[in-house]
């Protein structure tokens, strides 16, 4: 049968006194110990006056430029060695420079079959009439799969070096209101006109990348800058209602798995080029050349997502 | 179209040396931006409109507003308001 225990026997229980050690509210030891009084430990002025003592000794060393005849050589060559630094960079750049081929030389190494190849087969085995892109993003569609990852992964590094802590920011509410950009009306009404064109022109030079000069990368770069553009005229809140964090997190993980996908079999097969089984078109048309238009769109998704995010990132430190 | 060609260059060599010297930060953004737009007039006369679109969208757009807030976040750059307080 438990008993009622008055509430000082139970404070000198083991159990209790464990409890209260680990919880950190108690010492076992207190009262248990024998201490020696503290002897006095405050310093006289004697000791403090021989303190400061060394404390000028050591400054006066260290730092006396006036008499430090090293200090004095280095500025006195200073200007002279800078020069030449400068001397022997530019030497030794001329030197490597002077070792490359001549200019226009037919021999040359850069005049190989693999440029004639891409210039001579590119339309018949990509479908693109502009030859850059076919190259960019189907004979070497691997390396801009890896640039797209590169800029999704600086975004990743700019997110974590720039982000304010959320509770951080609740306790700054008032210093919020400076990202907000002043309600400009001459800015507004010029920003109503500009931003449409500007998008449809990102639009377009990413639907024609394989057609005419552009693609993703530079459609992505126009659209983003679009963005930024409202973002400065509007204020976030406006842009908050079609573009926030979780838009970019799931544009770029869509866009980017999907690239990933739709290229793996050249990266399983080792990079050799197999038949995607897509019909290339007839080159010239906008639905052609087989995956190179959904590629260019999920690079300029890419694209255009980071620079957005890079630019609120850097502003406020959060989407 | 020559003359052209080397005014453009000239005047890119002429906003290359006066970005370094240029001791005002804005300043030198400003001749930066400038820089790449000749950059990107040069692209297309090289034939390669290409790079003339993303040298202009990235060199002279993105690239110096992140220049612009980069120099906002360090405090070189006086907003208007705080100025007269």
């Amino acid at each position: 049968m438990s008993r009622p225990i008055s509430e000082e026997e139970y404070k000198k229980k083991l159990l209790n006194r464990v409890h209260l050690w680990i919880r950190g509210e108690a010492d076992p030891y207190t009262d248990n110990i024998e201490t020696k009084e503290l002897h006095d430990n405050t310093p006289n002025e004697e000791v403090l006056e021989r303190h400061q003592e060394d404390r000028e000794q050591v400054i006066k060393d260290v730092f006396d430029t006036e008499n430090n005849k090293f200090y004095k050589l280095f500025f006195r060559f200073y200007k002279v060695a800078s020069v030449m630094c400068c001397v022997v960079l530019v030497t030794l750049l001329v030197i490597t420079a002077s070792y490359l081929p001549p200019k226009g030389d037919p021999t040359n190494p850069v005049n190989n079959e693999v440029a004639a190849k891409y210039i001579e087969d590119g339309m018949q085995d990509t479908g693109a009439v502009n030859i850059v892109t076919g190259m960019i993003l189907d004979y070497r569609a691997f390396d801009t799969f890896g640039e797209s990852n590169v800029l999704f992964v600086a975004t990743c590094t700019v997110l974590i070096l720039m982000r304010d802590d959320k509770k951080k920011a609740q306790k700054n509410t008032v210093e919020k209101k400076q990202y907000e950009p002043k309600a400009d009306s001459i800015l507004q009404q010029i920003t109503a006109v500009l931003f449409p064109i500007i998008v449809i022109f990102g639009i377009y030079v990413i639907l024609n990348g394989h057609l005419s000069p552009g693609g993703g990368f530079s459609g992505g770069a126009i659209i983003g800058a679009g963005l930024i553009l409202y973002t400065n005229t509007y204020g976030f809140k406006k842009t908050q209602e079609f573009f926030t964090e979780k838009t970019y997190k799931w544009v770029s993980f869509c866009a980017l798995s999907f690239y990933c996908l739709a290229k793996s079999y050249s990266f399983y097969t080792g990079a050799h080029h197999l038949e995607s089984g897509i019909p290339l078109g007839t080159a010239g048309d906008i639905i052609s050349s087989g995956l190179i238009l959904p590629l260019n769109i999920c690079v300029g998704m890419v694209v255009a997502c980071t620079m957005y995010a890079f630019y609120t990132l850097f502003k406020k430190g959060g989407f | 179209m020559q003359v052209l060609e080397y005014t453009l260059l000239i005047f890119l060599v002429v906003c290359a040396i006066s970005v370094s010297f240029s001791k005002n930060l804005l300043n030198s953004i400003i001749i930066f931006m400038s820089y790449s737009l000749v950059m990107s007039i040069i692209w297309t006369l090289l034939e390669s409109p290409d790079l003339a679109i993303t040298e202009a969208a990235v060199g002279a757009g993105v690239t110096s507003l992140l220049f612009f807030m980069t120099l906002k976040k360090i405090h070189a750059i006086r907003e208007e308001g705080t100025e007269n307080e």
